[in-house]
């Protein structure tokens, strides 16, 4: 009999507003520990949260983003436990009455398109951080994470594998990033990821389920899925049982733990927190933010294939998120070929990318500069070969300025023909016997050997001559 | 000079016939006299009142200062004031210097009003005879052997030994009118979220609301002018017109109605409390006023809804003080359920514990719906009566309290007991409304008080009634012996 996998996820995603939810404290990321914290977030004695409207936006936004009820009133409880890290004793969130009801969202897998169902997604703050390394015997606090606004989405355990599970979470963060409302930075922990996982006989009610907390790649999600299916799978089936626990997943090592088991779960005594009244959302907020929603992945990757004609599967990646699809759109603006903009993105810039294991929006090449090369490209002034040797020569820092880079490189196309004619001339001399052999060749033979001098021209003329032109010369001299 | 009142002080400091200097100078000197009997005062800041006071005789000098400037008031040590210490009664709080104001201090502080110093306290406010302090008890100024109530008792003492013309204060369940009426002063404790709780160390959120004491009505109106303010920095304060609350002072009673509910005449009232409040009843009917008997049905039901929402939230609001970040931290923790263990267990008194396992225990799973559901239905039957009742009536006045001052000790071996202090003045932060007490009367020659209460923001009528009671009567001139 096969195994099935039951999976559902918890998502926080931490909300990209400037100040905290509670606090006008700055949430920029990598800041000295402690600098961003005010009274309110170092639950000082007598001070109270005052709410933070953008991340109500934000979280509206969400919802509206995954086709969700928006709940028109909801409102915040106290998540009572004691960690160093949590400053008053208890987190604000919501229980009751989160702010978004259920939802979904379509994703691509093998078998076609999914429907995964989200349960809710409610407000929260974050904690903060606890440092146990570099104090010998103690641990650190940093809280400028402390407040820092969370939407944690809870989807239905409607995935049953770790194809589909990362499948929903690249969704989830495509559409976050097309929102605006998350900078995506998984490695920040912009984006966190709960994964809980059981295995069941088909037909057979849910098994037991264990959640691997905190993963913030797609790469460990994928493998924290298939090693805690696999030791699911090997446990029942040596007679053994799953318990109901907590765990955790070492991206470095491959290994994964056991941080808490159910019964040392806390009793977290929620109840409705006193310092806040509830949220009322009127049908003015609500419009405004429809009004302010912008262009979704679906929408964007329809738009690239009947505005652009890019073909469904170039649309569907350059709009999975919002960085590759704002540098797509202004390379194709500037240069005015969304064809030649999207082979660009993804494949010479991608590829450089990977290579200096850095992100599009680290990418010292930015959207206008593509955009200028691709431009000089289509209009004749440069080849492609010298489009990418100006590429690289931008990447490299030898200058910023397209046109001016062309000039002091000598890039321009050779359009002259008594210079190219020059080139062919001392080819045709120095290879006598390639030359003969091609003259000898049968017709149908002649154009691949042709290509013999293509290569050698335009590698005498650096990657600069008209490969029209230079063909057309080639030929005339050849035959 | 602390015989005159609050209105007669501001006229004297604005004619300059005295200085703010003076005026602080002399009640510093009483404080350092008269309050080791009492014990009113944790913290007394007799250099910076100075600083301050000379600051506002400059402003007054120029003429165009604050209508409250000069004027020297007591702050509870619950309202945070920056650089000086903040203790909320507590161990845990014994070395606390806040970096900030409350809302309310400086609010004054703006106005050019003068601290003396930081007033004694039930711990954390949980207690109402004042016994429950970290530094000791506060003594009734009408009799040393007697409780001041609580939680806000030193206020209280002060401004009934006139140590102090006025202080500020805070109810959560009837914490500014209970020691207001058992030291013979008159208190005010406005509609929940008409006063910012930013700066006020929380004790249960929903209840909690800042006040003040004094000798009348009429100076109470006076200050309750600066202490309004809306502050966006409380997500619950209502943004509700401010008016001035000394220009209704005068308006006639004639045609108010007055609601007398049953339920505050029951069994456990003394009868000498009884026979004040019943006079003080019919001299408001020779004003003018009409008095209608009323029916809050669910009345019984406040102490133990109270008890059930007030420590659940402050055992959440106490959760911060875990010795991380400030307050007490124990000796060499040796991990951190120690640091936490003994940190907590050091820090704070037996009353504060009782409550947070109290709370603890009503919130926790299983035993959620049975009490603090249950508790916040109660809260909204309660509300209820109040609702209908100001469907017919203006004000409803009662006893605060079912007897006068109490021996010390007299109500310490049973929490309950002390509990049933607050029969009368529960109902109205379970219900949101204002409430006041103003002497009435003695019994056992110790002070009565008269509770006021009124609808959703009707400081200003509750002030006024109150106003016109004082003008045809005397008990709030009345002050202890050996106060001279």
């Amino acid at each position: 009999m096969p195994w099935e996998t039951v999976i559902g996820l918890e998502v926080h995603v931490q909300l990209a507003t400037k100040t905290k939810i509670f606090s006008g404290s700055s949430t920029a990321f990598g800041a000295e520990p402690n600098t961003q914290a005010c009274a309110i977030d170092l639950a000082m004695p007598g001070t109270l949260p005052t709410p933070n409207a953008e991340a109500f936006k934000m979280a509206a936004m969400f919802g509206l983003g995954i086709n969700a009820e928006i709940n028109r009133r909801s409102y915040f409880e106290r998540k009572n436990y004691f960690y160093p890290d949590l400053p008053k004793g208890y987190q604000t969130t919501q229980l009751a009455q989160p702010i978004v009801g259920a939802g979904f969202m379509e994703i691509e897998t093998s078998n076609g398109l999914k429907k995964v169902r989200i349960h809710h997604a409610h407000l929260e703050e974050d904690a903060g951080k606890s440092l146990h390394e570099d104090f010998h015997g103690m641990s650190g606090i940093d809280l400028n994470r402390a407040g820092t606004p969370l939407i944690e989405v809870v989807s239905e355990p409607d995935m049953s594998n770790a194809e589909e599970a990362v499948a929903f979470a690249k969704k989830l963060h495509g559409l976050v990033t097309a929102l605006g409302i998350c900078d995506g930075e998984m490695s920040q922990g912009s984006l966190r990821f709960d994964v809980n996982i059981s295995v069941r006989r088909p037909g057979e009610p849910l098994g037991t389920r264990t959640e691997t907390k905190n993963l913030n790649s797609f790469k460990f999600m994928e493998e924290a899925i298939e090693l805690e299916v696999e030791r699911q799978i090997a446990l029942i089936e040596s007679g053994g049982k799953v318990i109901q626990e907590t765990r955790l997943y070492n991206g470095d090592s491959k290994k994964a733990r056991s941080m808490r088991s159910k019964e040392d779960s806390n009793d977290y005594r929620y109840f409705p927190c006193p310092d806040l009244v509830p949220v009322e959302l009127d049908d003015a907020f609500l419009n405004a933010v429809r009004a302010a929603m912008p262009e979704l992945p679906e929408a964007k990757a329809a738009r690239y294939q009947n505005d652009y004609g890019l073909p469904a599967y170039d649309a569907g990646i350059l709009s999975s998120d919002r960085t590759t699809a704002d540098y797509f759109e202004t390379a194709a603006r500037v240069s005015g070929q969304p064809k030649l903009a999207a082979n660009w993105v993804m494949g010479e810039v991608s590829a450089q990318l990977n290579r200096h294991e850095i992100s599009l929006k680290d990418c010292p090449v930015s959207a206008e500069q593509l955009g200028q090369i691709i431009t000089r490209i289509s209009d004749g002034t440069i080849t492609s070969k010298s489009g990418k040797t100006l590429f690289d020569a931008i990447w490299a820092g030898e200058g910023a300025d397209a046109d001016a880079l062309i000039k002091s490189k000598g890039l321009q196309q050779m359009n002259d023909s008594s210079a190219l004619e020059k080139i062919i001339d001392e080819i045709i001399a120095a290879n006598a016997s390639q030359v003969d052999a091609y003259r000898a060749a049968p017709e149908d033979k002649k154009a691949k050997m042709l290509g013999f001098f293509t290569g050698q021209a335009m590698k005498a003329s650096k990657g600069q001559a008209n490969p029209q032109q230079l063909n057309a010369l080639l030929l005339a001299k050849l035959n | 000079m602390h015989t005159h009142s609050i209105a007669s002080q501001l006229a004297q400091l604005r004619s300059r016939s005295i200085s703010s200097r003076e005026l602080t100078q002399h009640y510093l000197e009483r404080i350092k006299r008269l309050d080791p009997a009492y014990n009113s005062f944790v913290t007394v800041t007799a250099e910076e009142a100075l600083k301050q006071a000379d600051a506002a005789d400059s402003l007054l000098a120029a003429g165009n200062a604050h209508p409250l400037c000069g004027l020297p008031i007591a702050h509870k040590d619950i309202f945070c004031t920056e650089g000086v210490r903040t203790s909320c009664g507590s161990k845990m709080l014994d070395n606390f210097i806040p970096p900030y104001n409350a809302t309310i201090v400086e609010n004054y502080l703006q106005a050019g009003v003068v601290m003396l110093g930081k007033t004694n306290m039930d711990e954390f406010a949980m207690g109402s005879s004042n016994e429950t302090s970290y530094y000791g008890p506060v003594k009734n100024p009408w009799n040393v052997g007697c409780v001041p109530g609580g939680s806000s008792g030193g206020s209280a003492a002060a401004v009934a030994a006139r140590l102090a013309p006025a202080a500020t204060a805070s109810d959560t369940g009837g914490s500014i009118r209970q020691p207001a009426s058992l030291c013979g002063i008159s208190g005010i404790k406005p509609t929940y979220g008409r006063i910012s709780r930013w700066g006020m160390i929380a004790f249960a959120s929903s209840l909690d609301q800042a006040g003040l004491m004094a000798t009348s009505a009429e100076d109470l109106a006076l200050l309750l002018n600066t202490l309004t303010s809306f502050d966006a920095k409380d997500a619950t304060c209502i943004d509700h017109p401010i008016p001035d609350y000394t220009a209704s002072l005068s308006q006639p009673l004639k045609g108010l109605k007055i609601g007398v509910p049953v339920e505050y005449f029951g069994a456990g009232l003394h009868p000498q409390t009884e026979a004040a409040v019943k006079a003080a009843l019919a001299q408001f009917e020779t004003m003018g006023a009409t008095l209608v008997e009323i029916t809050l049905p669910h009345s019984a039901l406040s102490v133990p809804a109270y008890y059930v929402i007030a420590p659940a939230e402050c055992s959440a609001n106490l959760s911060r003080f875990d010795g991380v970040r400030y307050g007490h931290r124990c000796k060499d923790p040796q991990d951190l359920e120690d640091l936490y263990r003994r940190s907590r267990t050091e820090g704070f008194g037996d009353e504060v514990k009782r409550r947070i396992l109290v709370g603890s225990y009503a919130l926790s799973a299983g035993y959620y719906d049975a009490y603090f559901t249950k508790a916040q239905q109660a809260r909204r039957l309660i509300q209820q009566d109040f609702v209908a009742a100001f469907k017919q009536v203006d004000l409803i006045l009662g006893p605060t309290c079912p007897g006068p001052a109490f021996g010390f000790g007299a109500k310490g071996k049973d929490p309950v007991a002390m509990y049933l202090e607050d029969i009368y003045t529960i109902a109205t932060n379970l219900a949101g409304l204002p409430g006041m007490s103003i002497p009435c009367g003695l019994a056992d020659g110790l002070p009565v008080g008269l509770q006021i209460i009124g609808n959703y923001f009707a400081e200003g009528l509750m002030l006024n009634a109150a106003h016109q009671y004082q003008q045809a009567t005397s008990f709030h001139t009345l002050a202890p012996a050996n106060i001279a």
